[in-house]
């Protein structure tokens, strides 16, 4: 028999009351995400239609336009920085998987690429100039992948390696007691099984460069019209933004905030994308 | 049946097997015959699965791992072949079913080719699947399934599977490390079923733990304990009439 009911329910609600805090404070993380989308929406869905797809930037002074030339320079320049940077970072993850492992030159690899990952995005905006755009004599979109290029590669490594890493053993000895040579297997075993993995990574890692500015200024530069010839300058979504919102022109403003609705979607689809990829690798084990 | 008169396969010389300065088998040396169970047994430890490992040059990749002694293939040393070709001939199956996760049923049991980049003509491949599968005693649960992923399979099947893999390659020696140990009596037994038949067509030597297990399958055993070769003898022997103290002490349950 219940003596005490009384104190007993008091327990009930107060345990009840925390739960409502808690939920309420985990709450709190994401209600910016929710203002920030919220905010673009009210002020960039107006402008957004099917011409601003499909035209170029209109000249200042003019209403209209579209962003076409930056949506295909986005394209194109987080493309070549993914034909460039994804194939190193592959290699270079299976290094540390596979070969290089508790190696000294393992261990400095992993230190250059945590590094090289926590160097600001201006800083190898800047490098990507000095190494691309001086000896070329003027901006493109290639030295734009160049720096994006050097962005994600730090972040394919370490999940390619991770992912890697967790391939079980016991596949590798399948396939070597099969007689097959150990970089066969690394390629055909290994790589395949973490595939989905590697995959996400370098998703979440585009979801990353696809929104940078700092490395594309002084590199792709930007644009007002269609090119492209990766070897000229292109306009970029980021590049967009920054040049329209830091202008006089309100018709301009109203088209960055259009830009960022559009820009901030395909980076939280890249982003929704990846989890269920990564969510695919959890259902298989 | 007696060792002397069967035609040898295996034949170890002096073989010694380290993990760093660890020495994990002294100085093997015995007879394995053809197309023959033999089982290897002893307590946890004893270097068993160290001496099959040996047998098809898997040792050696562990980290800090060597070998010194010779092994015989026939009269081939393979400590000087290239590994890679001692493991087409000696195959294995390991304790636990490790089927290829990202391969169908039918890719699986030709990964040895598909792996290696060797192109079958489409009727040779089919043919080798089914050959493997039967001999695997797997085709007629898979053969309408055969372009599912392998790892939908139960324990048992997958286990199967990995034996039909290797199989496939047409190996001389097919090495089994516990290879029921990670499954239930059913699957157990058909596995057990199994070898008994495919020592027609291959040479098998088996790890086991399990006593009743070596002594249903196999025609011969070797009992090793603490890295040595204790005792070797027909498995019905070694059973009712072990020679050595330690083999009649391991097998009436003194220690495990």
């Amino acid at each position: 028999m219940n003596t005490y009911p009384a104190r007993e329910n008091w327990r009930r609600i107060k345990n009840q009351i925390a739960v409502i805090i808690i939920i309420l404070l985990a709450l709190i993380p994401t209600l910016p995400l929710f203002f920030i989308l919220a905010n673009i929406i009210h002020e960039g869905l107006r402008s957004i239609n099917l011409d601003f797809f499909l035209h170029l930037p209109a000249p200042p002074g003019e209403t209209g336009g579209g962003i076409s030339n930056a949506l295909v320079g986005t394209f194109i320049i987080v493309g070549i920085a993914v034909i460039i940077g994804v194939p190193i970072s592959i290699l270079a993850g299976i290094y540390l998987s596979e070969y290089g492992k508790d190696s000294k030159l393992a261990e400095i690899i992993r230190i250059s690429a945590d590094v090289l990952q926590g160097v600001p995005s201006i800083v190898i905006g800047i490098v990507a100039y000095a190494w691309v755009v001086r000896p070329m004599g003027h901006f493109s979109a290639f030295s734009g992948s160049v720096a994006l290029a050097l962005m994600m590669i730090p972040v394919v490594v370490r999940t390619t390696e991770e992912v890697l890493r967790l391939v079980p053993d016991i596949l590798r000895e399948a396939s070597l007691a099969l007689g097959v040579p150990y970089w066969r297997t690394v390629m055909k075993v290994v790589l395949p099984t973490g595939m989905v993995g590697v995959t996400t990574g370098i998703l979440i890692a585009v979801a990353r460069i696809a929104g940078e500015t700092a490395p594309l200024l002084f590199t792709a530069f930007g644009n007002q019209f269609m090119t492209l010839n990766p070897m000229e300058p292109m306009n970029a979504l980021p590049l967009v933004i920054f040049n329209y919102a830091t202008s006089p022109y309100e018709d301009w403003w109203r088209q960055a905030w259009a830009t960022a609705v559009v820009l901030t979607f395909m980076v939280l689809l890249l982003n929704i994308l990846s989890r269920i990829l990564a969510k695919r690798i959890a259902g298989e084990k | 049946m007696s060792l002397e008169r069967l035609p040898i396969i295996f034949r170890t010389e002096d073989l010694c097997a380290y993990y760093e300065d660890f020495m994990a088998i002294k100085h093997i040396n015995i007879k394995i015959p053809q197309k023959q169970v033999t089982a290897l047994m002893g307590p946890s430890g004893c270097g068993k699965t160290t001496f099959i490992r040996c047998l098809n040059r898997l040792h050696e990749l562990t980290p800090g791992a060597r070998i010194t002694g010779s092994i015989y293939l026939r009269d081939q040393n393979i400590l000087q072949l290239d590994p890679i070709v001692v493991r087409r001939r000696v195959g294995m199956v390991f304790q636990r079913p490790n089927p290829f996760p990202t391969m169908t049923i039918y890719e699986n049991v030709l990964a040895g080719y598909k792996l290696l980049g060797i192109r079958l003509p489409r009727n040779e491949a089919d043919e080798i699947a089914e050959w493997a599968l039967r001999k695997a005693a797997l085709w007629e649960e898979v053969k309408d399934i055969l372009h599912r992923r392998g790892t939908f399979l139960s324990g048992g099947q997958q286990q199967r599977l990995c034996i039909a893999r290797a199989l496939a390659v047409k190996p001389e020696v097919l090495l089994m490390d516990e290879p029921t140990s990670a499954l239930d009596p059913k699957s157990s037994l058909q596995i057990e079923n199994l070898i008994v038949e495919l020592k027609e067509t291959v040479t098998i030597v088996i790890v086991t733990h399990n006593m009743p297990q070596a002594g249903r399958i196999s025609d011969f055993t070797a009992f090793f304990y603490l890295g040595e070769l204790v005792e070797f003898g027909p498995t019905a022997e070694l059973f009712t009439n072990p020679k050595d103290p330690r083999t009649e002490e391991y097998l009436t349950g003194k220690f495990s």
